[in-house]
């Protein structure tokens, strides 16, 4: 800029490396910035020097502290000009210097002043750029005028000040909360922007209140919205309020109506919010989806990229559940196969993988081989997923997938790409057993040529599991030791161990695979020698036709029935000590999500204060955590957490979760209580606990919280006696007892008088399934078959009529509080029948297996049949019993 | 939760035919450091380097986000936003980013006019989006707000680019002031 123009017909060729910023340099930029001190102001050439500070800002340049400080002070004279444009990019630096709380004092009375100036463009600048550096305290002094121009007839002037307000909610909520009726005027405004920013904020205040949502959502879509991004906001509060009301109440769908009418609005962004919103419904029949994918199926062959990705992304994801109701878009679908954009193309291909008919799948496999070779690994990923859940449903079809599988996996691609095809060929091998021998030997034909150790390692192993079982172990043993000559050491000590599961396993190969296991005690590297020795020695070291001894195998082969992320925690945590670490303290529960805080969402507003700070929720922490406590300490293992139950609705004057601590003979239960009232102490809490419903249970010691400010959690608890190794069931009512003091929330001083009070809670139940730990295994049909027949117990239930198949599995899941194996507690869509694997360990250290098999019959009349295996018969007999009393 | 809220968009990026910033603008943190936004850069410059964004604008997936482009002479513009962002949304800010800019450049759209035009490529920035949210849509008037300042005198625009044009104009301006 401050260069001469060059005049535009000059040849391009000889300026293609011109810029107006070439060889910039920042020491040189903020001695230039020296003019803004000048007594006579240059507007223009002070607006070059700050489009070159902005320049350097831009490109990643950072200013030291003291650079910047002089930079923001030598910025600040410059409100001594009246240039508008100058100004303008005066406020764009300050917003790019963030300056500290000090500094923003000095330009605060500038700001102020374009704030209630004349010029509109002033205003809303001025605003913007107040609200983006001020801190709370300068607020309240320019609240008054924030108030003002959120209702100014410039739309302009309003949108800034909607806009900071919806900034300002994050720190400041108390504040802003306090405009609302300003809010609710602009929502009404003529400008549709000022519309959009207005429902925004108003519902961003409101979000809480689900009443006042509602509401709101009820007074809008009966009114007129005039902004398309006014409208798509509106449609999505008016899912959240679905969402919720559908938890409460049954019949027709509240609202479906409006959304069904946004698909006819003239914005296509509105339009395609609306089918969005609408193939997200919670269980969505297919008469609301037709007309959703029918807008959706003409916005595919839109001459518009985005419009096409948009939607066949969206079918896409209703293909994952409905598939049928995507079968009308196929045909064009087909055509997006050979769209330019590949992200398009790609989608398009899973979509029909998901909805194809078995008849379709040979046809779409030659069109999806011409057209791996021209995309991106990520989207190749998917393409090999959507095989993979292809096969599975037509196992017929194994034979072309497999083969489509191994030939993609002898081409390039990455580790991401061959690790989703080998996982994709495993579960093959693993869920249809004609597959499994062509599977085994691509697999071994891949690890010939194989980069990756990590999958090398991971075929072995698997090979060493499922070779053996296979009608010629024999013939997978030249590719296993071919692995010893040509690997490096850990994918050679891999091999070592597979040959040797192969020895153990089919005896007729033994004394071959001894042979070979000796040459392996001269590799140069120590794990491999030692794990050829290991198993020389202890497998029989004679090399004879001989069984091997069942406990060396399993000591060798048995699987860890302990998650492995549960071990590594426990080794990091053990110190070197006297005491050898013992594997049986590791804990088996599988870790799962903290449920509280998915149940209730919103709960906390974001802009109070810090997160919520519950107690934390793993299993040690509890455990560290009881056993603080005296009264607790002698009660012994804790055997499991349950996931905290709300006892409380949500946005009550106070929050008590609770959580079920099981221990062989005590029960603790531990409420979270949290008071979310600003001007009230709570001392002395406690739960009064009516146990008269549970008759096995004694109330045995009560630990008080002795004082429970405003918003932030306590726990107290109450411990129960109850029969040792028994799984009592009952139920309990809860009464939440404390003494109240008021609070002046202003200055935090507390009244010394308190009021005793009480307030009900929800009652609590202490069922079978908390007896039960969820504890995965890594080979349901291995650990089935180890446990043996001896304690097996097999009964039928008539379950009566259910929703749908996958709701009465997860029914039984739920009440049976077990682990599902293998990815089997997802039911196929339209399936008639489903098995279901579990397994868990129950109180007493006792291991559960049960297999679910489950089967629709006409108008929903769900049967099951049951087998239950476990290690003592008393266990089979109580998941059974846990079963038929559920 | 992310769904229920407002329409956000993450970044915007002006890259030159090379991938060089010509202007940027990030308004999430999930790119905190300045390697990390040219990392982002760099392959969202890659990933849609080949392809046509001439004519429409084009849609592509990366790192969980969408982006939608397009491409005039040697300036390639970005818009950036989460996973679940309403695509048209995006492509509305683009569409609107994309045509302020052409007003602005009085349509001699590349990149040596937009470096010498930077102030107003940065105001137009600071105009279509704030902290995220979607300020303005409508080329016409971001562009408005952008030059509203230089609207003035009968100045024989046609021969001038808006910036000459507004140097020319302040240059009266503190003449007079001067006097």
């Amino acid at each position: 800029m401050a260069q001469p123009l060059v005049k535009k017909d000059d040849d391009r060729d000889d300026e293609a490396e011109y810029s107006p910023f070439l060889g910039i340099e920042k020491g040189a930029v903020l001695q230039e910035a020296r003019v803004f001190n000048d007594p006579q102001l240059d507007p223009r050439r002070c607006s070059q020097v700050i489009t070159k500070l902005l320049y350097l800002l831009n490109q990643g340049e950072t200013f030291t502290k003291i650079e910047a400080t002089e930079v923001f002070f030598a910025v600040t004279k410059l409100f001594q000009s009246r240039d508008i444009g100058l100004r303008r990019m005066v406020y764009l630096m300050i917003k790019e210097l963030s300056p500290s709380a000090d500094e923003v004092i000095i330009v605060t009375s500038s700001l102020m002043k374009d704030m209630t100036s004349k010029t509109d463009m002033y205003r809303a600048n001025a605003i913007r750029v107040l609200c983006r550096i001020t801190d709370g305290t300068l607020l309240t002094q320019i609240e008054r005028y924030l108030k003002q121009a959120i209702v100014d007839k410039n739309p302009v002037v309003a949108s800034a000040a909607l806009v900071s307000g919806i900034h300002l909610l994050q720190t400041t909520p108390e504040i802003v909360k306090r405009w609302s009726n300003e809010v609710q005027e602009a929502v009404q405004s003529r400008a549709a922007l000022v519309q959009f920013h207005a429902l925004a904020l108003l519902h961003q205040i409101r979000q809480n209140d689900r009443l006042a949502v509602s509401k709101l959502v009820t007074s809008l879509t009966r009114g007129t919205v005039r902004s398309p991004l006014a409208q798509c906001l509106l449609i999505r509060y008016t899912t959240q309020v679905i969402r919720e009301a559908a938890t409460t109440q049954t019949g027709d769908r509240p609202f479906y109506d409006f959304l069904e009418s946004c698909l006819r609005h003239k914005a296509e962004m509105v339009i395609f919010e609306a089918a969005r919103a609408i193939t997200e419904l919670n269980g969505v029949t297919n008469r609301e989806l037709t007309p959703a994918i029918t807008v959706l199926q003409l916005f595919l062959s839109s001459s518009k990229p985005v419009l096409r990705f948009a939607a066949v992304r969206t079918l896409n994801k209703v293909a994952m559940t409905h598939p049928m109701a995507v079968t009308n878009c196929n045909i064009d679908m087909e055509s997006l196969i050979s769209d330019q954009n590949r992200s398009i193309a790609t989608l398009a291909i899973t979509t029909l993988l998901k909805t194809g008919n078995e008849s379709s799948v040979d046809r779409l496999m030659k069109q999806i081989t011409n057209f791996m070779s021209d995309i991106a690994d990520e989207f190749k990923i998917v393409v090999v997923e959507a095989i993979r859940s292809l096969c599975l449903k037509f196992p017929l079809k194994y034979r072309s997938l497999m083969n489509f599988l191994s030939n993609i996996l002898r081409e390039e691609g990455g580790f991401e790409y061959k690790k989703a095809i080998v996982d994709s060929i495993v579960i093959l091998i693993r869920d249809i057993p004609d597959a499994k021998e062509n599977g085994l030997l691509h697999l071994c034909e891949f690890i010939e040529d194989c980069e990756f150790t990590y999958l090398s390692t991971q075929i072995l192993h698997f090979l060493g599991t499922e070779g053996p079982k296979t009608s010629d172990p024999s013939k997978y043993i030249r590719y296993i030791y071919n692995r010893v000559h040509l690997e490096n050491a850990t994918v050679r000590a891999a091999a070592v161990s597979t040959l040797a599961k192969f020895g153990a396993m089919v005896d007729a190969l033994k004394p071959r695979v001894f042979v070979l296991l000796r040459r392996c005690l001269y590799d140069g590297d120590d794990e491999v020698r030692d794990r050829a020795t290991l198993y020389l020695n202890t497998v029989g070291s004679d090399g004879e036709v001989i069984e091997t001894d069942k406990d060396v195998k399993d000591f060798l082969f048995g699987s860890l029935d302990i998650p492995l992320a549960n071990i590594e925690t426990s080794l990091k945590n053990y110190e070197p000590a006297e005491q050898p670490f013992d594997i049986n303290s590791v804990p088996k529960e599988v870790k799962t999500q903290p449920l509280a805080e998915k149940k209730a969402p919103g709960k906390m507003p974001a802009g109070l204060g810090a997160p919520p700070s519950g107690p934390p929720s793993t299993v040690d922490a509890y455990e560290k955590l009881l056993s603080s406590i005296p009264e607790f300490s002698d009660f012994g293992k804790l055997f499991k957490s349950a996931a905290p139950v709300e006892l409380t609705e949500a946005e009550t004057e106070y929050a008590v979760n609770v959580v079920k601590h099981i221990f062989d003979k005590h029960v603790v239960f531990q409420y979270n209580c949290t008071n979310t009232i600003p001007e009230q102490l709570l001392e002395n809490v406690t739960v009064i606990v009516d146990a008269s419903e549970a008759e096995e249970f004694a109330e045995l010691a009560s630990k008080p919280l002795r004082s429970l400010p405003y918003d932030s959690p306590g726990q107290t608890f109450v411990a129960f006696e109850k029969p040792e190794g028994v799984p009592a069931v009952g139920k309990f009512s809860n009464m939440l007892r404390f003494i109240v003091k008021e609070v002046d929330p202003t200055t935090g001083d507390v009244e010394d008088d308190g009021v005793e009070d009480e307030y009900q809670l929800e009652d609590l139940e202490v069922v079978a399934a908390d007896y039960v730990m969820k504890v995965g295994v890594s080979n349901f049909r291995n650990a089935w078959e180890s446990i043996g027949p001896d304690f097996e117990r097999v009964d039928e239930y008539g379950l009566g009529p259910r929703e749908s198949l996958a709701e009465a599995v997860s029914a039984v899941i739920s009440l049976l509080g077990m682990q599902p194996c293998e990815g089997t507690e997802v039911v196929a869509n339209n399936s008639r029948s489903h098995t279901c694997l579990l397994s868990g360990v129950f109180i007493g250290n006792v291991k559960v297996l049960v297999r679910l098999q489950f089967g629709i019959d006409g108008p929903k009349e769900v049967a099951m049949k049951l087998a239950v295996r476990s290690e003592d018969d008393n266990v089979s007999d109580m998941i059974h019993e846990i079963v038929a009393s559920g | 939760m992310v769904k229920d809220t407002c329409p956000s968009i993450k970044n915007i990026l002006l890259l030159d035919s090379e991938g060089k910033r010509v202007a940027v603008k990030y308004y999430s943190n999930d790119w905190p450091t300045n390697s990390a936004k040219e990392a982002f850069e760099k392959a969202v410059f890659t990933k849609t380097q080949k392809t046509n964004a001439r004519t429409e604008a084009e849609i592509a997936m990366l790192e969980g986000n969408v982006i939608v482009y397009k491409f005039v002479q040697d300036l390639h513009f970005f818009v950036t936003g989460g996973e679940d962002e309403n695509e048209l949304i995006l492509a509305t800010v683009l569409q609107g980013f994309f045509d302020a800019v052409g007003l602005l450049l009085r349509g001699n759209v590349d990149k040596k006019e937009a470096l010498e035009n930077l102030d107003l490529i940065l105001l137009c920035l600071d105009e279509i989006v704030d902290g995220g949210i979607i300020l303005e849509t409508d080329a016409n008037v971001i562009a408005g707000k952008v030059a509203s300042h230089s609207v003035d005198v009968g100045a024989p625009l046609s021969e001038q680019t808006i910036s000459q044009a507004l140097a020319t104009a302040r240059e009266h301006l503190t003449r007079s002031l001067l006097k």
